[in-house]
């Protein structure tokens, strides 16, 4: 490891950057000049962005030396490549926009500028946010900074890898279905999905917008949360954030679950999984009992029909997103002998396999004599997972779950379209719910044919705009059992 | 629910996607067996139950009608595949 500092956190770097102790140009320069060794093994990155890192960190080391106060001062910051930075190229992984380049800044970006971050670049991800591995993208591979012969996960592998190989301290995702838990849970980090409107989705290409919900990864809950505290809030450039006040969490951790009652869910029990996968799970729900919470199991009887409503939902609402991209006013253009031409074509050449099959399918379920037996009857479904979920809390405050079923597998291993939407098993009944959950490492596996141990996520849910208690219980089954620090990355 | 086949390139031009024929095969058989696992939705008795279209409250949002700063022109313009003047240049759409 070249330089310690790209080591410490989130909250190190900035309480230091603000007493003036360390430089936010510092930072900056530590943290680009490790990316230039490291990523090209890692591949994090699509875009990384030198200039631009250090004219923002000397614009926070003057804003500090003013006196300002920056709840995340020379913080470096992995954007993932769907959301715009003006004047940076934002691809969403995707060939239709190769090059094109963000007029604007998104919301949730924008705010971890000015609480100080530091952008390094803009990382890779599944085409258009649509995958489990980072293999859809059209633009570059990402390895897990674990095992190189593994993926990142996705769709966020690109912020996963960065920030779990040093390369960022906090980065962003967006999780649709899962993914920014799955590859949290792949790459040894926090990784955290609020409740649906939280954040902004101002200047994120929109993937399923009833679905879709920006993030944050880190390396501790507590960076997490001051990440977290600074992107969201309501937004007027986003009619579905939630208006509401934010209520902070980096403020609120805890070091115990006394009088917290925690939901196991019947139809999740991992024995299915392996008896390595299961004995982690099992220790896992008996620390959290042993930080002073109730265990009590709950039943999510509809949970199973995820899948199938997730799988029919988020592909129409991406058929219909997706529209947009057909060569009139940016990204790539193939001509055509008329203008229905000129859209076939330029879709044929600019969206990969598993985005056209997600058009093909979403265009299906919504079109004349399928729309009500496919995705009106998936929406009555969402209803039912919804109640299901509204059921549990009657009985407790918060749900313990895995965060996906394996870690991280090696590429090309899920060849089979339906075996990779699996991945996402434990994390969708929670997207449709619209609930605040997370993954925080819970203990480490060595997957057959695997030469090192794997880390797995812990997957914790809360009630609706609950991500004050979700965070400070995160907080405590991290500080107790710290499995984030028993493995080092492989490089 | 249905178990007769996706007719591919129906759905393809309702999409405006061109497929190869290769595609056409591959995508027919991918959707055929993805159909098949949501089919599971037909268990469910959901004659009783709203459909939901998003999960946290949603109500109409409306701004005053106000003229606010946007995108200048020239910055929107200067990513068109094609432009001429002031406008995004497309091929011919009504016939001469």
């Amino acid at each position: 490891m070249s330089n310690p500092l790209i080591e410490r956190s989130a909250a190190q770097i900035a309480r230091d950057v603000n007493a003036r102790s360390l430089s936010a140009r510092e930072v900056a320069d530590a943290t680009l000049a490790h990316v230039d060794t490291a990523d090209s093994q890692i591949g994090s990155y699509l875009t990384v962005l030198h200039e631009r890192a250090r004219e923002q960190a000397a614009r926070v080391d003057a804003r500090v030396a003013a006196g300002e106060h920056l709840p995340l001062a020379g913080v470096p910051l992995a954007v993932k490549d769907n959301m715009c930075l003006t004047g940076t190229r934002t691809t969403a992984g995707s060939k239709i926009l190769e090059h094109w380049v963000s007029p604007y800044t998104a919301t949730a970006v924008a705010r971890l500028l000015d609480a100080g971050c530091i952008p390094i670049g803009k990382t890779n991800l599944d085409e258009f946010a649509m995958g489990s591995s980072c293999e859809n993208s059209a633009l570059g591979v990402t390895r897990n900074p674990y095992d190189p012969q593994r993926v990142p996960g996705g769709s966020s592998g690109g912020s996963a890898a960065a920030v779990a190989s040093y390369e960022a301290t906090i980065g962003t995702g967006s999780d649709t279905g899962g993914s920014i838990r799955e590859p949290a849970a792949f790459c040894n980090l926090v990784g955290f999905k609020p409740t649906y409107g939280r954040v902004s989705r101002y200047g994120l290409i929109a993937f399923a917008s009833s679905l879709d919900q920006i993030g944050p990864f880190a390396r501790t809950v507590e960076d997490a949360a001051l990440a977290y505290d600074a992107m969201g809030g309501h937004d007027p450039m986003d009619s579905t954030s939630i208006d509401r006040p934010l209520e902070t969490t980096a403020t609120h951790l805890r070091s115990d679950l006394s009088g917290l009652r925690i939901g196991i869910v019947k139809e999740f029990a991992t024995a299915g999984l392996g008896a390595e996968i299961d004995a982690v799970y099992a220790q896992a729900y008996r620390d959290l009992e042993a930080l002073g919470a109730t265990l009590v199991e709950v039943e999510l009887p509809t949970a199973e029909h995820g899948l199938a409503t997730y799988y029919l939902i988020a592909p129409a609402e991406c058929s219909s997103n997706l529209a947009r991209f057909d060569g009139v006013r940016y990204g790539l253009r193939v001509d055509g002998a008329d203008v229905h031409e000129m859209y076939e074509r330029t879709r044929a050449a600019g969206f990969g396999p598993e985005v056209k099959r997600r058009i093909l399918i979403g265009t299906y379920a919504l079109s004349s004599g399928y729309y009500d037996a496919y995705y009106v009857r998936a929406q009555k479904a969402r209803t039912l997972i919804a109640q299901d979920f509204e059921r549990a809390w009657k009985s407790c405050d918060m749900i313990a779950c895995p965060a996906a079923s394996s870690p991280a597998f090696q590429f090309n291993a899920k060849s089979d379209p339906y075996s990779m939407y699996l991945m996402d098993y434990y994390t969708i009944p929670m997207s449709l719910a619209g609930l605040p959950a997370l993954s925080v490492p819970c203990g480490w596996v060595t997957p057959p044919g695997g030469e090192r141990p794997m880390p797995m996520g812990l997957q914790l849910c809360a009630p609706l705009f609950a991500e004050r208690p979700l965070l400070a219980a995160a907080h405590a089954y991290e500080q107790k059992t710290q499995h984030a620090l028993k493995e080092k990355p492989a490089r | 629910m249905s178990s007769e086949k996706i007719d591919v390139r129906y759905v393809a031009k309702l999409a405006r996607l061109a497929l190869t024929d290769d595609e056409v095969e591959r995508f027919g058989e991918q959707l055929d067996d993805l159909l098949g696992h949501v089919d599971s939705l037909a268990k469910l008795d959901v004659s009783a139950v709203p459909a939901t279209a998003q999960v946290v409250e949603s109500r109409n949002v409306e701004r005053d009608d106000a003229l606010t700063p946007c995108l200048d022109r020239e910055v929107v313009l200067a990513q068109a595949p094609q432009r001429a003047g002031g406008f995004f240049r497309v091929p011919r759409i009504i016939a001469e």
